[in-house]
């Protein structure tokens, strides 16, 4: 599914466009703990966390995320744009709980991935 | 694999406590990885390690140096630091054991599993640490190793 389709599910608002357009999503990730998010999301998964700062699109792109869903309507401070900006990363910001996060996209029928080791 | 010239070697400063740009030498050596074709998997579990050890001087350390050179079958990794150094290695690496201070926790590090990390992800790893005086973690990751193996679980 484009990366796209998952904006109005999750009423989130484009805060970075980065390939919305374009890219794929292939799986899920749900997580605020950044050395477990890095360990186990998969390439090309959704990520769902309150996490807002700078580091959370540096673990994004190193992980080859398809996009950022920074749930609670948590500030996103500029630093944290100006990142993705530079990374071409899609950071999207919804006023859902994580968790409703993660039920939108199930009913959407993104599945949880999990990398394995 | 015996004394192989390396196909390229850079080194980079880490600048202790600067959030903003952490993580920019461990996405530059993915780069790197990627411009060479190793696998993905093999790349993975490198950046994996990368992005640990970078992070670890970051919070817990000074400054430091991330040295990468890559090799045609293995890919070897250095980062030197000046900082406090580890006292106990065996409680370092205990899943969950953090030091992080609670204006670190709150950015979602210290949930202490980048030592365990390193670990799971690398081929070899050795870390010399001496007390007040600073940290070396030395890592070689194989391309031929049984590591890369199935990736993802649905
Ligand atoms: N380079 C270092 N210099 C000094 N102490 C370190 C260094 N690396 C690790 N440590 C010590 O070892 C502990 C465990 O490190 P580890 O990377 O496993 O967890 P963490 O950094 O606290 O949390 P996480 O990596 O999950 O964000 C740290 O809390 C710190 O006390
Ligand atoms: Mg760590």
């Amino acid at each position: 599914m484009k990366a796209i389709k998952i904006v109005e599910p999750l009423r989130a608002k484009v805060v970075v466009e980065g390939s919305l357009a374009e890219v794929e999503v292939t799986g899920g990730y749900c997580g605020d703990l950044l050395s477990d998010c890095i360990a186990h999301a998969t390439e090309g998964s959704v990520w769902i966390t309150i996490q807002s700062h700078p580091n959370t699109i540096a673990v994004a792109v190193l992980v080859g995320m398809a996009c950022i869903v920074v749930t609670n309507d948590q500030d996103i401070s500029k630093q944290t744009i100006e990142r993705a900006l530079k990374e071409n990363i899609t950071l999207l910001s919804t006023p859902l709980t994580s968790y409703q996060a993660v039920s939108a996209l199930s009913k959407l029928g993104v599945p949880g991935t999990r990398k394995h080791g | 694999m015996e004394n192989r010239d390396p196909l390229f070697e850079v080194s980079r400063e880490i600048v202790g406590a600067d959030f903003q740009s952490a993580g920019d030498i461990s996405g530059e050596v993915k780069k790197i990885l990627l411009q060479a074709g190793f696998p993905p998997p093999f790349i993975r579990r490198i950046v994996i390690a990368a992005y640990e050890a970078e992070m670890n001087v970051v919070i817990h350390a000074f400054k430091g140096i991330f040295t990468t050179v890559i090799y045609p079958d293995k890919v070897h990794i250095v980062i030197d630091d000046e900082g406090p150094g580890i006292p106990d290695l065996e409680l370092a690496f205990q899943e969950g054991y953090s030091t992080a201070p609670p204006h670190v926790r709150e950015l979602g590090f210290g949930a202490g599993y980048g030592l365990s990390n390193m670990r799971k992800c690398s081929d070899t790893l050795k870390i010399d640490s001496h007390v007040g005086e600073g940290t070396r973690v030395t890592m070689d990751f194989l391309v031929k190793s049984q590591r890369d193996g199935a990736e993802v679980e649905k």
